[in-house]
């Protein structure tokens, strides 16, 4: 299972990428392999905000549909909208090309406070 | 899809003018049909398939040859109850009394239909610990639906129908309860299950307050355990004037041994299809009647029977606050006739007998299982029980789903997996009580056989199954891409999927 150490995590499953003031926000490589196939995924429309551990999209595998959360809050600024036509890039590649949304943070340290690599890794040990 | 069956379609058996029957030259004058229907009405773009009857028998015989039923062998699908369903059912199905009435029979030239319905209003009132019963809900989903709307017109007569707006239900819940709130206009929120699998009593207490309207719980949840705090959750949620809705989906554990009118439920649905042994799976429709405590009768949709001083069997006329009518007439009448005949057959002295060997099922296979497989919560269960390949999945990397197309291969319908969704590779067993020892050993024998595959040749897992007409569905394709109709274009490929 791979848990890249320059991201942060949440309890429930999502990393996030900070790059100045833009977070990039996805699902681990342990949640798509828990959901199995990805099927379906909605997301916001560009110019919400959201707040942190806010929903912000449902995800639908042939398993579950599941909600997603965003580890920090910010305004949607872009939504990867190549997944509609190829939801499997979430699986195949979770934290590059399979990344969920981009939201613009006004602090971009409340990102400090998330899990860091190892101690998402202690989190996957546990359960 | 037909290639892969090796069973043409209809449409692709079809040639032009082929037909079933010759009818003879109508004797009715007939009219231009453009002066019988409107322009819009008309299209001549439908291409029905033309067939001889031998094609059309052979077509649906072929189908029915590849079915599994419970007629077939084991059907241990948790939470959907796939008992056997005696042939009686079936053969006062057929009386002509029965087969032959015309739904829109006057009542009083269909009195012994009458008497089923009204007997089955309170058989099953009696057998819930309610005091009335609608039979029109067409499923448990449908029952739920109309239990949350008497639960909120109640709320509304009593002047508190701005205020309740929240319907709490377990996060181990099956996926009807939070979808049917939200259909009724509920915002919902989820109540966790503790470490040993009930509702967690303090996070409940969290959740309480006076906007909540009532909870939905399964008793036996779908964890197949008995909620054993149910009298202090009753007391709990209707200290905020919220009403406690019974998922009858599990009655199967109580019936005849347990009443949720007795544990302070209010209102309550009976999946007759499950617990009462009615076709259901592909066979045949649902029934999902709802029981309700004496508050809740005023709001009860129309199609209750009544019966006169005189001993006549007539429809009630719905009273000012009835919700009014949630389908046609009064119900599945079939359906409720075979659950009826099967309750008569057990007759009041037998009927928990049902419970108690279902009961004994579940665990004869806990502890037979459980000595290969994890047990969830690993205590005395009710009806069924909910295994976890987390351990296999961990070692191996064979998950449950690998499991459960395998067991294809053996012979088997697979139980219900992924369910409930708090436990990781689950697999829910629910035997029933109509299988024998022999039964159960046998498919013992299997997951064990399948469970030492799983730790030496994990490869036949990933593969499986390879002896069904069709081997493992893409089912995230099916999902992503959906085909759903046949298409005259053959050409895009859509009929090949
Ligand atoms: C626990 C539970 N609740 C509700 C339902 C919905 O019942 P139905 O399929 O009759 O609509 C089911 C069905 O499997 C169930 O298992």
């Amino acid at each position: 299972m791979s848990v890249p150490e320059n991201l942060r995590y949440s309890k429930s499953h999502e990393w996030v990428r900070i790059d100045g003031d833009t977070a990039t926000v996805g699902i681990t490589d342990h949640a798509q392999e828990e959901l199995g196939d990805v099927a379906l995924i909605q997301l916001p429309e560009v110019g919400r905000i959201l707040l942190a551990d806010g929903a912000f999209g449902e995800i639908e595998s042939i398993k579950a549909v599941s909600e997603l959360y965003s580890p920090v809050g910010g305004e949607v600024v872009a939504i990867n909208e190549a997944l509609e036509e190829a939801p499997e890039t979430v699986n195949n590649d979770p934290y590059g090309d399979g990344w969920l949304i981009k939201l613009k943070v006004a602090s971009p340290a409340d990102a400090d406070v998330l899990l860091d690599a190892a101690g998402y890794n202690a989190l996957l040990e546990e359960s | 899809m037909s290639k892969q069956l090796g069973e043409p379609l209809l449409f692709e058996l079809s040639r032009p003018g082929r037909k079933a029957v010759e009818l003879p030259v109508s004797d009715v004058p007939d009219a231009p049909l453009a002066d019988l229907l409107a322009a819009a009405d008309f299209r001549d773009d439908l291409p029905l398939p033309e067939l001889a009857e031998p094609d059309v028998i052979r077509h649906y015989t072929h189908l029915s040859q590849r079915n599994y039923s419970i007629d077939s062998g084991f059907y241990p699908l948790g939470s959907c109850t796939m008992k056997y369903n005696p042939k009686i059912n079936e053969e006062a199905a057929r009386l002509p009394g029965f087969a032959r009435l015309h739904p829109a029979t006057p009542p009083r030239l269909a009195q012994g239909a009458m008497r089923v319905l009204y007997d089955m209003q309170h058989i099953l009132a009696e057998i819930g610990g309610m005091d009335a019963c609608s039979l029109q809900p067409a499923a448990g989903a449908h029952g739920e639906l109309l239990g949350l709307m008497l639960i909120k017109a109640y709320h509304e007569d009593h002047g508190n129908g701005a205020i309740k707006d929240t319907i709490l239900t377990p996060d181990a819940a099956h996926g009807t309860n939070p979808a049917s709130a939200a259909r009724c206009g509920y915002r919902t929120a989820a109540v966790k299950s503790h470490s040993r699998g009930r509702v967690d009593i303090d996070h409940l207490r969290s959740l309480l307050n006076e906007r909540v309207a009532g909870i939905m719980l399964t008793n036996p949840n779908t964890l197949g355990l008995f909620e054993d705090n149910i009298d202090q959750i009753a007391e709990l949620v209707h200290g905020v004037g919220g009403l406690l809705y019974c998922d009858g989906a599990n009655m199967n554990a109580l019936v005849g041994r347990a009443r949720p009118g007795d544990m302070g439920f209010d209102v309550m649905h009976f999946n007759l299809h499950k617990t009462f042994s009615t076709p259901h799976g592909g066979g045949g429709p649902g029934s999902g009647p709802v029981a309700v405590k004496k508050a809740l009768i005023p709001y009860l949709p129309s199609g209750l029977v009544a019966k006169t001083a005189d001993g006549a069997y007539t429809f009630e006329k719905p009273g000012p606050l009835s919700i009014g009518s949630v389908a046609a007439g009064f119900g599945s009448f079939m359906v409720i006739l075979r659950a009826y005949v099967y309750i008569l057959t057990y007759g009041r002295e037998k009927i928990s007998r049902i419970a108690e060997n279902a009961v004994l099922n579940a665990n004869y296979l806990r502890m037979r299982l459980g000595k290969d497989l994890d047990v969830a919560y690993n205590e005395l269960c009710m009806h069924e029980c909910i295994f976890t390949a987390k351990r296999q999945q961990k070692a191996y990397g064979v998950k449950a789903y690998d499991i459960a197309k395998r067991l294809m291969d053996y012979g088997y319908h697979p139980p219900t997996i992924y369910f409930p969704l708090i436990v990781h590779e689950a697999l829910m067993i629910e035997p029933t009580e109509t299988e024998s020892r022999e039964t159960l050993d046998a498919f013992v024998e299997a997951m064990q056989a399948i469970l030492t595959e799983a730790r030496e040749t994990p490869e036949l897992l990933s593969a499986a199954p390879v002896t069904t007409p069709v081997r493992r569905l893409d089912e995230a394709t099916a999902a992503r891409h959906p085909c759903l109709r046949w298409s005259c274009d053959v050409s895009d490929g859509a009929n090949d999927a």
